[in-house]
């Protein structure tokens, strides 16, 4: 395993979040459900038992074509691609997330939890099984999958900018970063992951904050359903 | 000065000009600023040379247009003059498959600092199974 964190606010901003202290504070009560952490849970589950990297100029999604996290891509051991990159065992239950108490419904919750031990059941498959995991895709079907992405905008300039961005940011100079920032989100509407960076680093006080003020919620209905982490058909491998 | 940044480089460099939007920089100090330099035979880096195409005017006596020539092989630049930095983007990804090349199954290769500074490379794990995870704060 190998985690990315794509954040331009660099190891500042992600390592509360690879090192929490205090998991109530850090993490809202429907991820806490998700992800199974409570606080017997938590002090072995938490703290990560491999590499954690800081990716402050996106690269890695540039490089794979990712527009959203968590995004994760599977790499066999000579280093081909066996399942391009998906959301990774998340769905958009978030849109049932009643605002007011912050709170999910039972069964969206469950339909959370479920989806996500299929994912790391199929995982553990194909740890086991290598290439005879029904996990595996092969090739074709993997670039097929990678060529769906980039539907519309131009995601070259916009990495340009946001790489543009990045730099300024780290000068100190975040007004004329979030004009970058903001190109880069406009150039690639498909892209979630610039958006939200784009949001995030637009207010001092949002940095290293969950994004999900009015303007997130009003693009992730104005887009549609399983545009923020499209159905992804995982085999049932148990 | 100008600040370029490209691939995982960054370089600060001396007597930038800008014209007509386009970032020129002085001949000699172009093999140090982008490690590209201008002979006879082309615009080259070690032995990489992208043959002058005639009637080009990417340079005059002393300078060397930067802009012109990222386009002319395919980069991506967005620049704040203003505030002296310029990045350059190889294409790569869907922009790259857009342009006609086949979406890649090799798994492209990465270098990243870990939160201690510790370098890592996706390459340093080949042997062995790999999930790449990415992820935010946002």
């Amino acid at each position: 395993m190998l985690a990315v964190a794509e954040d331009a606010g660099g190891a500042e901003t992600a390592r509360p979040w690879i090192r929490p202290t205090n998991m109530e504070e850090q993490y809202p009560p429907p991820v806490l459900d998700l992800m199974g952490w409570d606080a017997e849970v938590w002090p072995r589950a938490a703290p990560p038992q491999y590499p954690c990297l800081i990716d402050q100029r996106h690269e890695v999604s540039r490089l794979y074509g990712m527009v959203n996290v968590p995004t994760a891509v599977w790499i066999d051991e000579d280093g081909r691609i066996v399942r391009p990159p998906e959301p990774a065992g998340v769905n958009e239950g978030f849109r049932h997330l009643d605002l007011a108490t912050f709170s999910m419904p039972a069964d969206a919750v469950e339909a959370g939890v479920r989806l996500r031990r299929r994912y790391f059941d199929a995982v553990r498959d194909w740890v086991r099984r290598g290439a005879d995991s029904p996990a595996v895709l092969p090739p074709d079907e993997v670039r097929r999958r990678m060529g769906r992405g980039a539907r519309w905008g131009d995601p070259v300039r916009a990495a340009a900018h946001l790489r543009l961005a990045e730099a300024l940011y780290r000068r100190k100079d975040p007004d004329a970063a979030q004009a970058h920032f903001a190109e880069a989100a406009r150039l690639w509407p498909e892209n979630w992951a610039y958006q939200r960076q784009a949001r995030q680093l637009s207010d001092p006080a949002a940095v290293g904050e969950l994004d999900a003020g009015p303007e997130f919620w009003r693009s992730v209905e104005q887009r549609g359903e399983g545009s923020f982490y499209p159905p992804v058909d995982i085999p049932d491998t148990v | 000065m100008i600040v370029i940044t490209y691939d995982d480089i960054e370089v600060e460099v001396e007597g930038d000009r800008w014209r007509d939007g386009d970032l020129w920089l002085p001949i000699e100090g172009l093999p140090s600023a982008i490690g590209w330099d201008v002979r006879p035979e082309g615009v080259c880096a070690g032995d990489t040379c992208v043959p002058l195409p005639p009637g080009a005017t990417w340079w005059d006596d002393d300078a060397f247009n930067v802009s012109a020539f990222a386009r002319h092989i395919g980069l991506a630049e967005a620049a704040d003059p203003g505030r002296g930095v310029v990045a350059y983007v190889v294409p790569s990804g869907p922009g790259a498959e857009a342009a006609g090349g086949p979406a890649p199954v090799e798994a492209p290769d990465f270098t990243l600092p870990d939160l201690d500074g510790n370098l890592h490379s996706l390459s340093d794990h080949r042997g062995e199974k790999v999930v790449l995870l990415t992820w935010a704060s946002f």
